[in-house]
């Protein structure tokens, strides 16, 4: 044996750092290849194909960053299905930081394969403008409103134009959700006082597509938090966390729209910021990583994320203030995946869901299961989408519930399509929506 | 092999199974060039994945015909390589082929297909009362087919025996392509018990295609014990103190320092960060008695210097503890970028001796070893951490690897209680059989697998480097081509 052999007792010196667009991927390193994520990942359970699985991507994504291989077709291909719902975090002992992997892996490709022309332009109007742009959002979900209930849409899909649009563009306007009227989108007033004794201030985070589709889960967001004794504010300059970017490989993006959330949010002055879709509230948690390397952003970031709630996780801290009216239905709850697996809350919905007086609350299988919503995963792989649908409405079904609660806008809309499919009216709603029905709302 | 040999075949695969079931790119062939045991490697030309009966008895009449050898893949949670395309030619995953055909409460028997998950079997039947006992530490992951070609243990092996308890009967693809029936639905088969030869063959014998498996009724009651010990020789003494008392636990598991560390890393399961060794005892059975052997137990684990010995307190605590256990392997990711697990078998009552042999082998080869094992049937886990990125370290894992299974053999053990041979052990063979014994597998194997297709380079040593006998070339194994080890 060699003299200096002991010296390797402990992790040896680190080879080349690992990295693709920048970004580390050295967390490749913590894989062992157990295989106890497996069964759990939603695609390698519908196609049993190893590059579709948890494993099997992060062996791409290390063999890429070693530059053993190329991004060929397949691989961008293989990549691109990865749901990142984050399962495969939850379930694996080595820790593997999955979720950065994938999104280093999304920049590359967006780097190195940006795609056709009209993809780019497609990515710049979302990523670039509307998601950037509270005010331009806001200006689109009017026109498109106008456009739903002018009978102009009724025309344009009668008309076969829409076959003329690219794929995804034509997906698009297919899952677009009917946009509410403009008295739903109006901003919430910037402070609303906490009624009874007041337990803290808290910094709401009204979103930026969450803002325009589903005001109202932002309305009862508010009001539940002020009957529990919350003083909520509503930081005006506030647009997108970045989160949408980030998952769509848009680094850059996600970097700027980080610091733009914290500037806006350091100023109310709360206890804590507490946010109602799951992908921002993951995200944002995430920002003291993301802005690790930025001098003069990392502690603030650091302080910043201690202060992120997704608001069933903060509301579950204290037993829900009274009177709470019964609300006679049986419902069960699906699990948005960064909520379950990003965050880990699993039985602070449940929970809060178990105080509300004539609310019966069933078991859904595969609760924590992708419904393949998974940002614009459902544009972006609809085939993929599809089939998890289709499971989780089964499952839905089997319930007999006669509401699905749950706790992110993405998964609301996809769920809610995928029952309004079958012809189920099986209702779809916010926990807010819920736990504000109890308070009267 | 050539580019057009290449599309030609690709053509006749996609032929049998279909578009989108064939791989040949070179990056995904790569995601199936191990499995658990990162240590050994080897590209496929193809993958297939087969849905029927049908399309894996076409494949293997295919890959006969055109002298491809080929080789059975389930979830890759492996440790001994056994999946691996060694030669090169077919990887038949198994993964499109994983429904439950039947379940008959009645007569206490599933029907399944090989790429069906082991506890979605329980997850299944689970709701009437009933399980699927054989429990290996993947089972989350791993499948029923792997379970067949490994004979799979598990931590409850101690009372409810390996695998092959637990098969009825097979329909088998044999590797020139026919299709057999091995046993049947009861548990008396007559003539040759052929099912019995099939389990643990690893894959050599053929491809398992349906599987009739025991589902057991769950236990009235089971009872949890985690006994914490300062000392790793103590915890040794408290194994053999259990078994002498009389007690069979259904379950009995040691766990040392630096496992309890990365397990708690990874889940927080609640085993103490201090303790030099746990021990985790599981019976079950009648409610009644329970309490008096959990005493027995208790009294056993403090007479041999137990600092804390209880019972989980209820059902959340007792999966909480089994998580830990289960994942122990996985967590090694937390203190490791790789680990290679032996799987030596030693009577109980060495354990003290061989424990301290490994930690003294380990250590020598400058590498660190986790210990995580079935204490309960002496099926020893040694865990060498290693990091590949370092010159030579896999070579000293591997010397170490080997002085291990020596110190097994030579106390009347064997070199696997339970993942198989595969690649990683088929030099250590000569440790425990003698060249006769080894000639009779290889007529056996013959027997079934006349044309060597099926799984070549698993279980039998390349070399004669313990047997020298005749005029036989000495021909380096891969691994030691690659510099990887070497000849002893």
């Amino acid at each position: 044996m060699p003299p200096h052999a002991t010296e390797h007792a402990t992790l040896g010196p680190p080879a080349r750092a690992l990295e693709l667009h920048g970004l580390s991927v050295e967390g490749v390193n913590q894989c062992v290849h157990c295989g106890l994520c497996l069964a759990y990942c939603p695609t390698f359970s519908e196609l049993g194909t190893e590059m579709d699985s948890p494993r099997g991507r992060i062996l791409l994504i290390k063999s890429l960053a070693e530059g053993r291989i190329a991004l060929t077709d397949s691989t961008v291909e293989h990549l691109s299905l990865c749901l990142d719902c984050r399962a495969c975090e939850t379930v694996c002992p080595a820790g593997v930081p999955y979720g950065r992997l994938i999104e280093a892996a999304k920049a590359e490709i967006e780097h190195q394969r940006p795609g056709s022309l009209v993809r780019r332009a497609f990515r710049w109007v979302n990523f670039g403008l509307l998601l950037s742009r509270p005010r331009l959002l806001s200006l689109m979900a009017a026109s498109l409103r106008v456009y739903q209930i002018s009978g102009f849409r009724r025309l344009v899909r009668g008309s076969g134009l829409l076959k003329l649009l690219p794929g995804a563009l034509a997906a698009w306007e297919a899952l677009l959700p009917d946009m509410p009227p403009a008295s739903a989108r109006a901003p919430l007033p910037p402070v609303m006082p906490a009624e009874g004794e007041r337990r803290a201030r808290v910094a709401l985070l009204t979103g930026c597509i969450q803002q325009v589709v589903f005001g109202a889960d932002n309305r009862a967001t508010a009001a539940v938090l002020v009957k529990n004794g919350y003083e909520v504010v509503v930081p005006q300059d506030q647009g997108c966390c970045g989160a949408l970017n980030a998952h769509g490989g848009d680094h850059a993006r996600a970097l700027t729209l980080a610091r733009q959330t914290i500037d806006a949010f350091e100023g109310a002055r709360a206890d804590a910021v507490v946010v109602n879709t799951s992908g921002c509230g993951a995200h944002m948690k995430g920002y003291a990583y993301l802005l690790k390397d930025d001098p003069a952003y990392a502690s603030r970031a650091a302080r910043f994320v201690k202060s992120v709630r997704d608001v069933s996780e903060y509301l579950a801290r204290e037993p829900l203030r009274g009177p709470l009216r019964p609300v006679p239905m049986t419902v069960t709850y699906h699990d948005p995946c960064h909520v379950v697996h990003g965050q880990k809350i699993r039985t602070e919905p449940r929970r809060l869901l178990a105080q509300i007086p004539g609310l019966r609350v069933v078991d859904l299988a595969e609760s924590d299961w992708c419904c393949g919503s998974a940002g614009i995963y459902n544009l972006t792989q609809p085939e993929m989408a599809g089939r998890l649908l289709e499971r989780k409405t089964r499952h839905v079904l089997a319930t007999g519930a006669e509401a699905v609660v749950t706790a992110n806008p993405g998964c609301i809309l996809q769920i809610a399509q995928g029952l309004r499919a079958r012809g189920s009216s099986v209702r779809v709603l916010h926990i807010v929506e819920v736990l504000n029905r109890a308070y009267g709302g | 092999m050539t580019g057009e040999r290449k599309q030609t075949l690709r053509r006749e695969l996609e032929a049998i199974v279909g578009r989108g079931a064939v791989l040949s790119d070179p990056e995904e062939l790569l995601v199936y060039e191990s499995d658990g045991l990162t240590l050994f490697r080897a590209l496929a030309d193809f993958v297939v994945f087969p849905r029927s009966t049908e399309h894996v008895a076409a494949i293997v009449k295919l890959a006969d015909r055109e002298k491809l050898p080929f080789v059975a893949r389930g979830a890759g949670t492996g440790l001994s390589g056994g999946c691996l395309p060694s030669e090169g030619g077919l990887v038949i995953s198994l993964m499109r082929m994983n429904r439950i055909l039947e379940i008959d409460y009645d007569n206490q028997l599933a029907v399944v297909e090989p790429g069906l998950v082991n506890l979605h079997l329980s997850w299944a039947v689970g709701p009437r009362g009933y399980y699927y006992a054989p429990d290996p530490s993947s089972q989350q992951a791993c499948t029923i087919g792997g379970n067949i070609a490994n004979n799979s243990g598990g931590p409850h092996t101690l009372k409810y025996g390996v695998t092959a308890n637990h098969v009825l009967g097979l329909e088998v693809v044999l590797p020139d392509g026919e299709v057999a029936w091995l046993g049947g639905r009861t548990r008396d088969p007559n003539g040759y018990d052929l099912a019995g030869v099939f389990v643990g063959s690893e894959g050599t014998f053929g491809i398992a295609t349906k599987i009739v498996v025991r589902i057991l009724k769950k236990p009235q009651a089971v009872q949890t014990v985690l006994a914490v010990f300062d000392e790793v020789t103590h915890a040794s003494d408290a194994v053999s103190a259990v078994i002498a008392r009389g007690l069979v636990p259904a379950a009995m598991e040691m766990i040392d320092q630096l496992t309890i560390q990365a397990v708690e890393d990874a889940f927080g399961c609640g085993y103490p960060r201090d303790a030099a060794a746990a021990l985790l005892i599981e019976v079950d059975g009648l409610a009644a008695g329970m309490a008096s052997q959990l005493e027995r137990i208790v009294a056993a684990c403090r007479e041999c210097g137990a600092r804390d010995v209880r019972a989980a307190k209820d059902e959340a605590e007792r999966q909480l503890l089994w998580k830990g256990r289960k994942s122990a392997f996985g967590s090694y990711g937390r203190v490791s970028p790789a680990y290679m697990v032996m799987d030596g078998v030693i009577p109980r009552t060495r354990l003290p001796y061989v424990l301290d042999r490994v930690n003294a082998i380990v250590r020598t080869h400058g590498l660190r070893v986790g210990n995580v094992f079935h204490a309960g049937d002496g099926n020893l886990h040694p865990n060498i951490l290693y990091d590949p990125r370092i010159p030579g370290e896999e070579a000293r894992v591997l010397a170490a690897g080997a002085e291990i299974m020596k110190v097994c053999a030579e106390v009347g053990g064997s070199i696997s209680g339970e993942h198989g041979i595969g690649l990683e052990k088929a030099d250590f063979m000569p440790f425990i059989f003698s060249e006769a014994d080894l000639e009779l597998m290889r007529r056996l194997k013959e027997a079934f697998n006349p044309g060597g297709l099926c799984n070549p380079g698993k279980i039998f040593p390349t070399k004669k480097s313990c047997v020298e006998v005749g005029p036989v070339a000495y021909r380096p194994h891969a691994i030691e081509e690659k510099g990887l080890a070497q000849r002893f």
